[in-house]
């Protein structure tokens, strides 16, 4: 059938420039670019470039440029070119559009209409430069009250298993198997260097990163791949799964075609096959189901681990995290409506869910009005852009936070949306071998530990002009958020005054 | 004693270690002039072995004993005792391509405009030979050591 759907972006190639080396046609792994051996000259496919970048950022004489094709639809507010352009794909292939990454729709991002305090006069900033700052945050549950031995020289409360973390700032779940077995071991090192952790997702952990298991979370989901003993054992932090930002209410698929001979063995499923994981976890449709499945961990790792529970940030999220903590969960993690996804109906991951800012909100108001705020940590997922971002979730009452798009961007990733195509030129979210060499792992770790370095500098400074000399004293503290250009129902809801008052 | 060992399970087959290395060896050692006003165009010293998903860049090994050197007809080629590089002098090379025959790496390549033959000089004109200097993946190692030991793994792998 014969597509409607123009191209999207336009590749210009500046023939002052172009030397012929072939770099771009050896890199576009979508195949736009192609060397005509009776011209001596490449050319391009521009319908298959998904702007991704790969081909500029390696081109040796910056000849090409990606610019977004012009071609316009006549002004109509309603019927957008995007709007138009998924009608005639349906109309071309009756079916459900797929997508990669987070929601790229105007959602109000809340943290651009929160600002943050500083110090003048009347209390003195600090320079974390001259002063320690401490950034460290225990995750886990915390008890009502502490006792002390004799001669407070001893703890007497037996305290639940606590897990520090050097940076607020964790690796989200991203699975073998949708991700390459060198994005795990990037995310992996990094954690490791920067006293973090980051999360296997729901595929398993590969062996031979079980020794980076101390900054690993371990991701039990409704598939239960790569789910056994061992696995368990060797994880710092169990986290179970019930929904994602990107795609609330719907489960995973992870096609046949990546299920390589490495990720099936460690997944523990037949090579090729798809792996389905459920929409719900098919035994827990309850809150005591929950609580289940939370002990059923904490018994085969004999309570020493924290066990977190995960849920896209829905309507309710408030009374389900009540719930979970009740059911005996350590960590609450929350995924709002910008987390992204490998793979995800688009309908969905731009529908579904809430924003993140108001969820931590609204959660850690619920909490603490319940009075068993303490009985769990807060992680915050979903877009997270910058140490800014950061700073604010963590007034707004997170302990954490998730990253999981800007570690990829760390690695390479330009936010093309192509991961559900298994063609990632950045060899990030795909299994094919020829792909996954391109991200090299000692680069990729390097790359991310920059990242948390950096992000870790910025909190202090933030923290340093705030006045407070450790996050601990951050946490929760709405009085040094304001909003801006926002209404007295969001103003209530995220429990902010408005700037100026 | 520095080597430079191509690692393959990062090497992306982009081939710029080729073009990089081209330009290294150039008259003007400004990308476009070299490859679109130079004529004949320089030519590269390392070359990119790729089938399916396995490449890595090869160029010349600066053999202990190296068979090029014992091979020349002419005593163009050398190999220096201090740096342990295998150069070759074009003065004399004469385009025999015995040497080319010799290899048993298939890292000299035969410039046939010019009739010389042309091969891994080590950039010894630059602070780090261009191949490495701009594997954009870090799939070419310059290795300081002694010709026994086998190549280094990198420190995290």
């Amino acid at each position: 059938m014969k597509t409607y759907v123009p191209n999207k972006f336009i590749v210009e190639r500046d023939e002052s420039k172009c030397v012929g080396c072939q770099v771009c046609v050896t890199q576009c792994s979508f195949e736009t670019h192609s060397w005509d051996g009776e011209e001596q000259a490449v050319k391009s496919q521009q319908d298959r470039c998904v702007g991704c970048h790969r081909c500029a950022m390696f081109c040796p004489t910056g000849a090409i440029t990606i610019r977004r094709n012009p071609l316009e639809y006549r002004e109509n507010y309603n019927w957008r070119a995007e709007y138009i352009e998924d009608v005639y794909k349906q109309a071309e292939t009756g079916g459900v559009l797929l997508t990669g990454m987070g929601t790229d729709k105007p959602h109000k991002i809340y943290w651009d209409h929160l600002v943050l305090n500083a110090s003048q006069v009347t209390n003195p900033s600090i320079d974390p430069l001259r002063e320690p700052m401490e950034l460290r945050t225990y995750l886990g549950r915390k008890p009502e009250k502490v006792e002390l031995g004799p001669g407070n020289a001893s703890l007497k409360t037996r305290l639940a298993p606590q897990v520090p973390i050097e940076v607020p700032v964790m690796f989200s779940a991203m699975s073998y198997g949708a991700v390459s077995i060198n994005v795990h071991e990037s995310l992996a090192r990094a954690a490791t260097e920067a006293g973090t952790l980051f999360n296997t997702g729901e595929g398993g952990l590969h062996p031979k990163l079980y020794k980076y298991g101390q900054n690993t979370i371990v991701q039990v989901a409704s598939g239960r791949f790569g789910v056994h003993a061992e696995y368990l054992d060797v994880g710092r932090v169990i986290e179970i799964k019930i929904g994602q930002g990107a795609k609330p209410g719907i489960g995973g698929h992870l096609p046949g075609e990546k299920v390589s001979k490495e990720v099936a063995e460690v997944r523990m499923i037949p090579m090729g096959t798809d792996a389905l994981s459920p929409a719900p976890h098919h035994d827990i449709y309850s809150i005591e189901d929950l609580s289940q499945l939370i002990y059923a961990l904490k018994e085969a790792t004999n309570y020493t681990k924290p066990v977190s529970v995960k849920i896209a940030a829905v309507h309710n999220a408030a009374a389900i995290a009540s719930g979970m903590v009740r059911a005996g969960a350590d960590i609450i993690a929350l995924d709002g409506i910008r987390g992204a996804t490998g793979a995800a109906p688009k309908i969905i991951r731009d529908n579904v869910g809430i924003p993140i800012e108001l969820a931590i909100a609204s959660v850690d108001s619920r909490l603490r009005a319940e009075g068993i705020r303490n009985q769990a940590s807060l992680v915050a997922a979903g877009g997270f852009r910058n140490a800014g971002d950061v700073v604010k979730a963590i007034a707004l009452g997170a302990d954490a936070v998730y990253i999981g798009t800007a570690a990829l961007i760390a690695m390479g990733c330009a936010v093309c949306q192509q991961c559900h195509t298994g063609k990632c030129a950045w060899g990030i979210c795909t299994s094919d071998i020829t792909l996954t060499k391109r991200l090299n792992p000692d680069i990729g770790s390097r790359r991310l530990a920059n990242l948390l370095r950096a992000w870790s500098l910025e909190i202090k400074d933030i923290l340093g002009g705030l006045g407070v000399n450790a996050l601990e004293s951050l946490r929760g503290n709405r009085l040094h958020l304001r909003g801006v250009d926002l209404t007295d129902t969001e103003l209530k809801v995220l429990g902010v005054q408005m700037a100026g008052e | 004693m520095k080597r430079i060992y191509p690692r393959e399970e990062v090497c992306i087959g982009c081939r710029l270690c080729e073009v990089h290395c081209l330009v290294a060896h150039s008259k003007s050692k400004d990308i476009i002039k070299a490859y679109k006003r130079e004529t004949p165009r320089a030519v590269p010293r390392i070359r990119l072995e790729a089938r399916g998903p396995v490449s890595f860049a090869l160029n010349c090994r600066h053999c202990e004993e190296p068979s090029c050197v014992q091979a020349c007809l002419t005593g163009a080629l050398k190999k220096d005792p201090d740096t342990g590089i295998v150069t070759v002098d074009t003065e004399k090379c004469v385009g025999c391509w015995t040497c080319v025959l010799f290899c048993q790496y298939g890292a000299i390549t035969p410039d046939v405009e010019r009739g010389k033959i042309a091969k891994c000089d080590f950039c010894m004109h630059l602070k780090e030979p261009a191949c490495v200097a701009n594997c954009p993946n870090e799939a070419l190692l310059l290795v300081e050591e002694t010709p026994e030991k086998p190549p280094k793994e990198p420190a995290h792998a």
